[in-house]
């Protein structure tokens, strides 16, 4: 085995020093009745080259029509990724480091995440950050349990227009947090304050997605305000790149702001990894989950880091944790730092704008019915196709072009109706070619 | 150094996008941004050298060796990153028509049978993000169980060793349920009087690590199990240590119905400075309709049958994470297992080999407070060092930078005092390992002749030993431009320094 480094000679001269005739003694503790009398039933071993080639066809099978321009988005976008993103993640030592247990020896890793946590206060508007959840769905179940603890309520509040998966996951969560979860419905693709402000009159949070998932720009001022009129924590589950043109939930009066930071430098990758964003005001900083990196000075007076606060983990506190939550997104939460350096306030600005017009020209071109035509829209609008939204994209596909995600499945009586996702790298020309593939 | 913030200088940028050349959007006054983010402004050259700079102020598994207890830091094949990258799964979306992800898709499958294979087990969801979520999930899923059984109100507890890993007693909190805690017996098995005492109808479950954290395998599995099938409980086998048994003995054969998998520790996948990771669950056949959906199913048989995701599950707890999961963790893993096929089994008999081996070298110089032959970890003890010459593990460990490795993970478990939990993994070499060995002895002459030097340790790393109680003190957790205090200015913080875990 290519991974393994021990020649025949040192086995045996091992064993020895041991102080065993053989491997089979090493496992003399091993009960008789759970030792493994076969081989694992596992294809043959493969050399470098012939795993190469297998995975090449797997990979190609997902691209057996030819090459197609995608408006396919619905939590997960196709954003640029720049090359200094992918230069910065394959060296070796952020790579293949473990959690940095020992600051000493972590110091890259350990300021990268505090010039995460710094960049992620910067877009939201909050005090802190910690070092990256999961993804955007578990995030979503974080803040659910920090507003348990914080309020001593025993329900929870979210948006049915809020990402099919973050509330599927919440749910998924909730009992055994001892938390209900009661739905707000969305008014002709937003959500009405009032309505929200009742909803939470009893909850521990109440959390809306800006844009949501219809694309739509929410009231998110007064949906905050009205979390907090019911003294529930207001969370604004948000998009990374809308951050440069879209007011951040700090500074709007949310208590936590959350998100999935795949738009923002990681690619799609069938879904992940990814990396989820929780930031908070300060006051909640000691019942964030997972880990948190802050400055410190070493004997000298040098400047350094460390993970901090660790008494609110599972670590040290065992059953009263915060979270259970060891391994988190640090990679990929990089990803996210090295891209958003790459763009500066400037082209975080650009990207929002650009994929803001871009969704407007298509809007118009298409020229289909709007689901919510009175509302104004990020980068992704929903639409009317006339028939069933499932047939159109299998038909658009035959011709090159995936036109959108089909709405019927998340929401009942959308079964006509078309998600259409607009990035910066859609172009005029590629916009042209899907309204003429709806024959539009 | 440095942070990347305060190299920005206002006007300079790395990269730019091109411009549609539309009109600019309209945005109502109450929902635009009124100040821009202070993200940093700096030129691609820069934003090289500054995270390439950084990258050498750390230590990965690629730096040197790594022996972190119970985090199996092996070699990361780098073909595994190139397969990853490939266009066709990086750039897939999983919302894609069924018909355009079918390799994706039978990855997933393949690896799932490889996973229930060298698990001993029948069904798997590869959702869960990570070990601990791996944990919960598990949870929810004896939940469900017991719920259809109507046991749920009653079956509140579960049983976890006292030698577990945080995450099972956080999980365990957050899951819903009471915590059971049971004790060690003196040869770092579970005390099965103990738990025999412990174990009812009012018990959930089991959350077991085995071998243990102290590397041990348990030589009662069989009694333990029959306690928890006997009382109607169901076991949890807590994968963070698989990498000792693959092909030499399988959970489920141990009684086990529901397993995680630490892909970023048994199957290779980076860790990344501390993620992504990986943690699917395998469990028995009556648990497989709880799972969580969307599942992976093949229609048909043999190489004609396609594949789907099947969202029918009635009785799945429902989603723990979006979508199917980390799929490019997936890809690694699964390149890992292909490599070795069977010869998994070879993998971990060599890992054992290397920590017996290592542990023979060793114990003379430290403390070993379960004195057998170990599986693919071990713990030493220097509590002698301690009490002879005032020197804790924390220096030790510190100390052992100055001669070029990564310290062991230490202070765990909890029931071993002033512990040093090395895990040496199957991808390391003999001379390795002497080396590494020469180092722990020839620290613990210096404790006895030089303890200062211990002490003040490390001495050739970018910072010396950073003041971690003035940090939890002062809970600067981000820069804050003009605002930003000089924490050098300030003395050191007195109290305790906070212990590590793995």
């Amino acid at each position: 085995m290519s991974y393994l480094a021990l020649t025949d000679a040192d086995r045996d001269a091992m064993l020895e020093t041991i102080g065993v005739a053989s491997l089979d003694e090493l496992f003399a503790d091993l009960p008789a009745g759970v030792r493994f009398d076969r081989a694992l039933e596992l294809p043959p071993a493969l050399t470098e080259l012939e795993l190469t080639t297998y995975f090449e066809q797997l990979a190609s099978a997902n691209q057996r029509r030819e090459a197609h321009v995608s408006f396919l988005g619905a939590g997960l976008y196709d954003h640029y990724v720049p090359a200094v993103v992918d230069a910065v993640l394959q060296r070796g030592e952020l790579l293949t480091a473990y959690t940095p247990y020992q600051p000493e020896l972590s110091q890259g890793v350990l300021q990268a995440i505090f010039e995460y946590q710094t960049a992620i206060c910067e877009l939201t508007g909050m005090d802190v950050s910690n070092a990256s959840g999961y993804d955007g769905t578990t995030v979503a179940a974080d803040a659910c349990y920090i507003a348990k603890h914080v309020t001593g309520r025993s329900k929870v509040v979210i948006t049915e227009a809020t990402n099919p998966q973050v509330r599927q996951v919440v749910k998924t969560y909730a009992p055994g947090f001892g938390l209900e979860v009661a739905e707000v419905p969305h008014r002709d693709g937003a959500t009405d304050p009032d309505e929200l402000r009742a909803a939470a009159a009893d909850a521990a949070c109440a959390i809306f997605q800006q844009p949501n998932f219809f694309g739509v720009l929410e009231p998110a001022p007064e949906l905050a305000a009205a979390a907090a009129d019911a003294e529930a924590l207001a969370v604004a589950h948000v998009d990374p790149l809308s951050l440069g043109v879209l007011e951040a939930p700090g500074h709007y009066g949310c208590a936590l702001a959350i998100g999935e930071g795949q738009p923002a430098g990681n690619h799609i990758s069938f879904g992940g990894p990814h990396y989820g964003f929780l930031a908070a005001r300060s006051e909640f900083i000691r019942r964030m989950p997972g880990r948190i990196v802050g400055e410190t000075t070493d004997a000298a007076g040098n400047r350094g880091y460390v993970l901090t606060l660790q008494t609110r983990e599972q670590h040290i506190r065992r059953e009263k944790a915060t979270s259970n939550i060891t391994t988190n997104q640090t990679l990929l939460a990089l990803a996210g730092l090295v891209y958003l350096s790459w763009l500066g306030p400037q082209g975080l600005r650009d990207v929002g704008e650009t994929c803001m017009a871009l969704a407007e020209y298509a809007k118009e071109r298409l020229g289909l019915p709007l689901l919510f035509s009175d509302r104004t829209t990020f980068k992704e609008f929903a639409v009317r196709v006339g028939r069933n939204a499932r047939e159109v994209v299998r038909e658009a596909l035959g011709q090159g072009v995936h036109p959108g995600y089909a709405l019927g499945r998340d929401y009942p009586g959308m079964d006509d109706v078309l998600l259409v996702a607009v990035t910066e790298r859609r172009t005029k020309a590629e916009i042209d070619r899907l309204a003429e593939v709806l024959g539009t | 150094m440095k942070l990347i913030f305060e190299k920005s200088r206002p006007g300079r940028r790395a990269g730019r996008i091109p411009g549609p050349g539309l009109p600019a959007p309209d945005i109502p006054g109450e929902l635009r941004r009124a100040e821009p983010p202070r993200l940093p402004e700096v030129a691609e050259p820069d934003l090289l050298r500054h995270y390439t700079e950084l990258s050498t102020r750390n230590f990965g598994i690629d730096t040197g060796f790594y022996p972190l207890g119970s985090c199996t830091m092996k070699h990361n094949p780098r073909v595994n990153e190139r397969l990853a990258a490939l266009p066709g799964f990086r750039d897939l979306h999983p919302l894609e028509d069924e018909e355009r992800t079918q390799g994706a898709l039978r990855l997933c499958f393949e690896l799932q049978e490889a996973l229930a294979e060298i698990t001993g087990l029948d069904a798997v969801s590869l959702q869960p993000a990570a070990g601990s979520q791996g944990e919960l999930t598990g949870l929810m899923l004896m939940r469900a169980y017991f719920a259809e059984r109507g046991e749920d109100e009653r079956r509140r507890k579960i049983v976890i060793p006292d030698t577990a890993h945080g995450t099972n007693p956080a999980s365990v909190t957050m899951g819903g349920y009471e915590l059971t805690n049971v004790q060690t017996d003196p040869r770092g098995n579970i005390d099965v009087d103990d738990l025999r005492a412990k174990v009812d109808e009012t018990t959930a479950g089991l959350m077991l690590t085995n071998p243990s954290t102290l590397g041990l395998f348990d030589e009662n599995i069989e009694e333990i199990s029959g306690i928890f099938h006997e009382a109607g409980a169901l076991m949890y086998y807590d994968g963070a240590n698989l990498n000792a048994v693959c092909g030499i003995s399988r959970p489920g054969d141990m009684g086990f119905e529901i397993v995680h998998i630490n892909l970023h520790k048994t199957f290779s996948q980076p860790h990344g400075g501390g993620g992504p990771g990986g943690g699917p669950i395998t469990v028995s056949k009556r648990l497989e309709p709880f799972l969580p959906a969307p599942a992976i199913v093949r229609d048909g048989d043999g190489d004609g049958g396609g594949f789907r995701l099947d969202y029918d599950r009635p009785q799945s707890i429902g989603k723990v994470r979006g979508f199917l999961g980390p799929f490019g963790v997936f890809v690694r893993s699964y390149a890992f297992i292909r490599a070795y096929g069977p010869a998994l089994r070879e993998m971990s008999e060599v890992a054992v080999l290397n920590a017996n081996y290592l542990l023979a070298l060793l114990r003379d110089a430290y403390e070993l407070p379960f004195d057998r032959l170990c599986m693919h970890e071990f713990v030493l003890s220097a509590r002698r060092l301690k009490r002879e010459h005032g020197v804790t593990a924390l220096d030790v460990a510190k100390r052992l930078m100055d001669y070029g490795f990564h310290p062991p993970t230490i202070y765990f478990p909890l029931i071993v005092p002033e512990a040093l939990m090395l895990e040496p993994t199957e991808t390391e070499a003999r001379e390795t390992l002497d080396a590494f060995a020469d180092a722990l002895k020839a620290i613990a002459r210096e404790a006895a002749e030089q303890p200062e030097l211990l002490k003040e340790a490390p001495h050739g790393t970018p910072v010396g030993r950073l003041d971690e109680v003035k940090a939890a003190k002062r809970a600067v957790v981000r820069y804050q431009f003009e605002e930003h205090p000089d924490l050098s200015a300030e003395p050191a913080a007195a109290g305790v320094e906070a212990p590590k875990g793995a």
